[in-house]
Formats: C-alpha cells, sequence, structure tokens
C-alpha cells in the first residue's frame, strides 16, 4: 500500500513533467556528436555556413582557402567566449541582418578582397560561435560540444566551397547567385519575424 | 507464484519507471515544429493556383527576354516577395492584396503572350511590385506552433523551384514551335488572371 502511495505522485510526475528545453541533440554517441548533430538542425548556422561558402567559392580558391582558415578558428573563439555566458543569447535580429548582408553579398557577386573575406568569416565565426558557446552553457554542455559544432562546421565550409569554388561555368555561378538572394529572402523574412505583430501594438499604443 | 511485498512493489514502481524514462525526451532545439514548419513552407506556393501561376510566368517571361533577365527576374522575385512578407508580420497593411495577386497573373501573362521586351529596369519592377503583394498574402501563412525560420525557408525555396520550372518551360523558347506554345501559355494564364480578379472583385 506505501508502494502505491508512493507511486502516484512519481507517475504524476512523469505525466505531467515539461519538457527539458535541452539545445542540444542528444544523439547518445557523447558530446562531440551532440554538438555536429545541433549544428545539422540549426537552420541559421546551416544557411550562414553555405553563405560562406558560395561567397568564397565565388571568390575564387585564393579567397576559400581564406575562408577556411580563419572562420573555424573565430568559431571556436566566440564559442569559447559564449561558454561563459551565464545565459543563452538569442540574437534573432542580429543573426537575420548578418544573414541578409551576407545573401547579398553573394547575389552581387561583391569582389571581396582577402583581408575582407576575412573580415566577414571572422565576424560570423564570432557572431554564430558565440551564441552556439551560449547555448551549450544553457544547456550544461561543455567545451566538446562546441568541438563538435566546429568541426561540423569546418567540413561542411571545406566540402561547399570546395564546391563553389570548382564552379566554372557561367550557369553555375549564376546559380549561386540566386542561392544567395534565396538567403537574403529568407533573412528579410526572419527581420518581420522578429518584429511580428509589434508595429500594430505600437499603432494601438499610439492611439 | 508466491511474490513477497518487496517485489509486488517493485512491480508497481516499474512502469511508473518507465514513464518517468519516457516522458520528457529532451528537445532538439528549443524552437519546435521545424520539420512541420518546413513542409508547410514547402507545400504552400504549391497548393494555390494563383501563386503558382505568376511564379512559373515569371519565369516564362525571363526565358523570353534572355540574359540577364533569365536569372535577374528570379532574384528579385523572391526578395521582394519576403519584403512584402516581411511587411505583413510587422503588422503594415498593403491595399488591395487580392486584386494585386491576380492582377499579377494577367500582366505577367499577358507579357509572356505579346513577347513584351521592356528595359530591363521596368522588367525588375514589375516583377518585385507584384512579388510584393504575393509576400504579403502568403508569406505569413504560418501555421500555429510551427517554426516561422522553417515555414520561410520551405516558402522562399517552393517560390524559387517554381521560377525553375518556368525557366525549364521557357526552353522551348529555342524553337518557333516552341515560342507559340509558350506565347499560348501566358494567353493561358492572364485567362486564368482575369478569373482570379474577376473574383477578387466580386
Amino acid at each position: 500500500m506505501k508502494v502505491r502511495i508512493l507511486a502516484l505522485p512519481v507517475l504524476g510526475v512523469g505525466v505531467l513533467a515539461s519538457p527539458a528545453q535541452a539545445h542540444l541533440v542528444t544523439t547518445g554517441l557523447g558530446p562531440f556528436y551532440d554538438g555536429i548533430g545541433h549544428l545539422a538542425v540549426s537552420p541559421t548556422d546551416l544557411l550562414a555556413l553555405v553563405a560562406l561558402a558560395l561567397l568564397a567559392g565565388l571568390g575564387g580558391p585564393s579567397r576559400g582557402r581564406t575562408m577556411v582558415a580563419t572562420l573555424p578558428a573565430t568559431w571556436l573563439v566566440g564559442g569559447l567566449v559564449g561558454l561563459l555566458a551565464t545565459a543563452e543569447i538569442l540574437l534573432p535580429l542580429v543573426i537575420a541582418i548578418a544573414l541578409l548582408c551576407l545573401g547579398v553579398l553573394v547575389v552581387v557577386d561583391a569582389p571581396v578582397s582577402r583581408s575582407m573575406t576575412m573580415l566577414v568569416a571572422a565576424a560570423a565565426g564570432l557572431l554564430f560561435g558565440g551564441m552556439n558557446g551560449s547555448a551549450l552553457a544553457a544547456a550544461g554542455s561543455g567545451p566538446l560540444g562546441l568541438v563538435g559544432i566546429v568541426a561540423g562546421a569546418t567540413v561542411g565550409l571545406f566540402l561547399l566551397s570546395a564546391v563553389a569554388a570548382s564552379a566554372r561555368a557561367p550557369w553555375q555561378r549564376i546559380a549561386m547567385r540566386v542561392a544567395g538572394s534565396w538567403i537574403a529572402a529568407i533573412a528579410i523574412l526572419m527581420v518581420g519575424w522578429s518584429f511580428a505583430g509589434q508595429l500594430g501594438l505600437l499603432l494601438q499604443a499610439g492611439q | 507464484m508466491v511474490t513477497s511485498p518487496v517485489s509486488r512493489g517493485a512491480l508497481t514502481l516499474l512502469p511508473c519507471l518507465a514513464v518517468l524514462a519516457w516522458a520528457s525526451p529532451a528537445l532538439g532545439h528549443v524552437e519546435g515544429g521545424q520539420a512541420a514548419g518546413l513542409l508547410s513552407g514547402l507545400s504552400h506556393p504549391v497548393s494555390g493556383f494563383d501563386h503558382i501561376l505568376a511564379m512559373v510566368a515569371v519565369g516564362l517571361w525571363g526565358a523570353q527576354l534572355g540574359a540577364p533577365a533569365l536569372w535577374l527576374l528570379p532574384v528579385a522575385f523572391p526578395m521582394a516577395m519576403a519584403f512584402g512578407g516581411m511587411l505583413a508580420l510587422v503588422g503594415l497593411p498593403l491595399p488591395g492584396v487580392e486584386v494585386g495577386i491576380a492582377a499579377s497573373a494577367v500582366v505577367l501573362g499577358a507579357m509572356v503572350l505579346s513577347e513584351a521586351r521592356p528595359r530591363l529596369s521596368i522588367a525588375l519592377v514589375l516583377v518585385g511590385a507584384f512579388a510584393l503583394f504575393h509576400g504579403h498574402a502568403h508569406g505569413t501563412e504560418l501555421p500555429g506552433g510551427q517554426s516561422g525560420l522553417a515555414y520561410s525557408i520551405g516558402f522562399v525555396v517552393a517560390t524559387g523551384c517554381l521560377h525553375g520550372v518556368g525557366i525549364a518551360i521557357g526552353l522551348l523558347h529555342r524553337w518557333p514551335r516552341g515560342r507559340t506554345a509558350l506565347r499560348l501559355a501566358g494567353g493561358l494564364i492572364a485567362a486564368s488572371g482575369l478569373l482570379f480578379l474577376w473574383r477578387a472583385l466580386s
């Protein structure tokens, strides 16, 4: 009887427990693979990687090398800084604007110099790494998860930028620029989602 | 089978423990409904005939105009469409959205029918203006509980693919009979647009 009485609250807790708001995919293979999994299901990170790879590819192999050398290092640094954060840093508007800038750079096929490529890669790495790091900290995960994310981002960037840099035919460059326009369009909608319904509220408050 | 009170207790607790083990799986990400949002976004543009016709017409017209309009129009459209969606999201109204969407099919269809060759800037402004209406009407129709970002990705990608379909059909433009077929398709789009316009105004 005592056991049944004890079992009731246990069952209640089990049924009513709210889902854990973990920010990592639980692969069951450890934090490193959880980090890779996190990257794979983070659309903003993936969009940024694609945009950076396209930008690097449009600039040619030398820009690709600069991008590949800069981005992982800054992503790691940003992630380590983010790991020190006490709460998760969510900057949807900043992310949207960053993606918009990257998308527009790809669309206009901007002649980006090596130093500019380095600057863009560093800014993106610090921003996205910082967000990842803070998410890891909020989920109670450690640096190994971050290493997984950075490893995934590095491999992804290597592969995508190599494919993009090897594209020589005019139609391939056009396809990359069209993809850039899609990224920019998604970023514009992200800006909208950041402010969803707020203008209406402002107008109501003004009346 | 003889069971002791301890083992009976264990038997009672066992399902409880099982429930505890399965009750709260950690979410993959804080933003839920990503897969559903992506699927909604992908399916939304192809669920409305007015949207499909206008998107395909953009591709057809681009194919008739040739480079650089061939790819500049499909580049301009999603960005202007997203801007329209953003206006709707922040709560800025756009008058006559349904009329604008119907008019887009009429005008773009007429452009294909007549194989019109205006200046590139005019073609871009025309396509961009109509894209605003499409984005305003459709870009925000996110079902509840789904990810807005994933919906946006699906919506933009599906729209781009519809342009691709239009451009692929537009390859017929290389052959004389293909040109006639394209103009005929433009006429059908314009006629359908008139039907949408009549519905929007009635």
